[in-house]
């Protein structure tokens, strides 16, 4: 069998156009659905990015809240009710807002605030420079070191700006795990000072954040919640329920997967074509073989073997050039949201696999279908 | 006595439906022997394609019988009938049906590796037969590098590499000059033809007449004569 590989082999790849023109349109192909769905993926990511920042177990928040960004403020009770829920370690409020600073040049810039509950810090980022108590220093507020810094004119300890009439100095440099969407600089500050710096409505705790006493009191936590007219989802959860927004209640994930689909078609249709020449163009000679007394099967393992060796190198070379591409990318605009994931790569495997299964039987219906008295007759 | 290679009794075979029905092969017998070289002779048309395919295996008659060396052919299964012709058969085509894309060497070793024989083993023994028609210089070559002749040399090569004791030629001297054809013809018969082959020729050429044992004439499906020119000699 290794003999029939070999010459199946030699017949693809010697005929260099062919050959080329059937890689080319599978690279195009893996490159624009990896490239599409990892665009997606790093857009998902960065939506859910106070979620994965935060990292808190439960979060209770409005029904109505379909995004991290996009909190509804809740009473201040909703936290002593959810404390007083059996099952509960402890519950600590976050405010998740936005503000407008005039920094030392007097420009203005808009920036994320989150305000952690002063007590615990619950959700802090880790410290590149600076102490974490000094947060609690007058003014204190700590920025993320991410690609939005610079829109705050390279801020140091020690900067300070101006927000809503107050007095902000930069206290700490810290570090996140995801990057936000929006492009804007994020700060951190304690919850108090975020609500008393920050012009907000009657209510101001954007999310309650527990800690479960076990995972096995996590559904009583949120039938509890429940029954209060809020919700409490898991880190999860939220993050799912953050990406089925942005799939099916956005244009987002219907462009992608439009997007994704057009490139999948793309690549059927050129390999495909390109494969059913080649085929063609052999077909006298696969006829010839039939006549010398090979078996159809050795037929279809020769073509097998030819589409999926064309799809599985075409799948290789997509996936690197995406990876160089993203990597490029990021060199230039290190918040470019791009991400490939297994699922993703997961998804363009399949979709090659179709591609070479699709060619293979156009080439195998063709070649089955000869006679070998056909190639006496000329 | 020769022992007969080939025994056809009775082949008869139709195309087509309703009006457009033809009958190409009309109660074809003939007796070809080990040792000799067949000609079947006859204008187009004549239904001397069809016969040699239900000869060789390809091509099953809606009548009648085939039978080479003992076996009947066509009570075999369509593996058992493949394994034949790989075996058994060897097809030198009117268009040579050489891989473009293999080199010349790999083209005749292509009957030995699809019986399975090991890449190398086949690529050793495809050489020699090269060197048996005159061009394991060529080896290398794509066959499109080759002139008519050389590339109708590869072909018989490609149909001896795996000695098989019938070879069929499908028009071997329609696509090459005078010169060159009974050039081709005269390698056959001397170093091709043994006493255990026997050469089955399909042709319309009668320059290359002069090499053959047995002539059989066709027309409109009929066989007309079989001249035994070996008797005559």
């Amino acid at each position: 069998m290794k003999g029939i590989l070999k010459i199946a082999f030699k017949l693809l790849v010697n005929d260099k156009g062919k050959f080329a023109a059937l890689l080319m349109g599978i690279t195009f192909a893996v490159f624009l659905m990896v490239m599409m769905t990892s665009i997606f993926s790093g857009v998902l990511r960065s939506a859910s990015s106070v979620v994965i920042n935060i990292g808190a177990k439960i979060w209770v928040m409005d029904p109505a809240v379909t995004t991290v960004a996009n909190s509804i403020p809740m009473p201040d009770f909703v936290q002593d009710a959810v404390r007083s829920i059996n099952g509960v370690k402890f519950a600590v409020p976050l405010y998740s807002g936005s503000a407008t600073l005039r920094l030392a040049n007097g420009a203005y810039q808009s920036v994320s605030i989150l305000g952690l509950d002063d007590t615990s810090l619950l959700g802090r980022p880790e410290l590149l420079e600076g102490n974490i108590t000094d947060i609690f220093a007058e003014n204190g507020f700590l920025v993320i070191k991410d690609s939005e810094i610079n829109k705050l004119n390279n801020p140091h300890i020690g900067t300070t700006f101006e927000l809503n009439e107050h007095r902000g100095v930069i206290v700490g440099i810290a570090k996140v795990a995801a990057n936000g969407l929006f492009g804007m600089p994020t700060l951190y500050t304690t919850y108090n000072r975020a609500i008393q710096y920050i012009p907000s409505a009657r209510f101001t705790t954007s999310y309650v954040l527990v800690e479960p006493k076990s995972v096995e009191l996590v559904q009583h936590i949120k039938d509890e919640v429940k029954k209060m007219g809020y919700v409490a989802v898991t880190n999860e959860e939220f993050r799912e329920n953050i990406s089925t927004y942005y799939k099916y209640k956005t244009g987002l994930g219907t462009n992608i997967l439009i997007m994704t689909l057009i490139s999948f078609i793309v690549g059927l249709s050129i390999s495909g074509q390109t494969f059913y020449t080649f085929i063609l163009e052999n077909l006298d000679k696969f006829g010839a073989l039939k006549a010398i007394g090979a078996k159809s099967r050795e037929l279809i393992i020769m073509i097998v073997f030819q589409a999926g060796f064309t799809a599985l190198t075409g799948y290789g070379l997509g996936v690197g050039l995406c990876t160089l591409m993203i990597g490029l990318a990021k060199m230039r605009l290190p918040n470019y949201a791009s991400v490939v994931t297994f699922g993703n790569l997961g998804i363009a495997f399949i979709m090659v696999l179709i591609i070479a299964i699709f060619s293979s039987l156009i080439g195998v219906r063709k070649v089955l279908k000869i006679e070998p008295f056909d190639v006496f007759r000329g | 006595m020769a022992k007969t290679a080939i025994s056809a009794h009775q082949l008869v075979k139709w195309f087509g439906e309703g009006d457009a029905r033809t009958n190409a092969v009309k109660a074809a017998s003939f007796e070809a022997n080990f040792g000799e070289i067949f000609y079947l002779v006859g204008p187009s048309g004549s239904g001397k394609t069809t016969l040699l395919s239900m000869i060789s295996g390809i091509l099953k008659p809606d009548l009648g019988s085939v039978t080479i060396d003992n076996t009947a052919i066509w009570t075999l299964n369509n593996d058992e009938l493949a394994n034949f012709r790989l075996n058994r058969i060897g097809f030198v085509f009117q268009d040579y049906h050489l891989f473009p894309r293999l080199t010349t060497v790999e083209n005749v070793a292509i009957p030995l590796i699809l019986k399975q024989r090991d890449w190398d083993e086949s690529i050793q023994e495809a050489l020699r037969y090269l060197e048996i028609v005159g061009l394991k210089d060529r080896a290398q070559l794509p066959p499109f590098k080759l002139s008519g002749g050389e590339q109708q040399r590869v072909a018989i090569a490609r149909a001896i590499v795996s000695q098989p004791d019938i070879l069929i030629f499908d028009e071997p001297t329609a696509s090459l000059d005078g010169d060159t054809g009974k050039k081709i013809m005269s390698f056959i018969k001397d170093e091709i033809l043994n006493e255990n082959r026997c050469v089955l020729v399909v042709t319309h050429d009668s320059r290359i007449f002069e090499y053959a044992d047995k002539i059989m004439k066709m027309e409109d499906g009929a066989v007309t004569a079989i001249e035994n020119k070996s008797e005559v000699k």
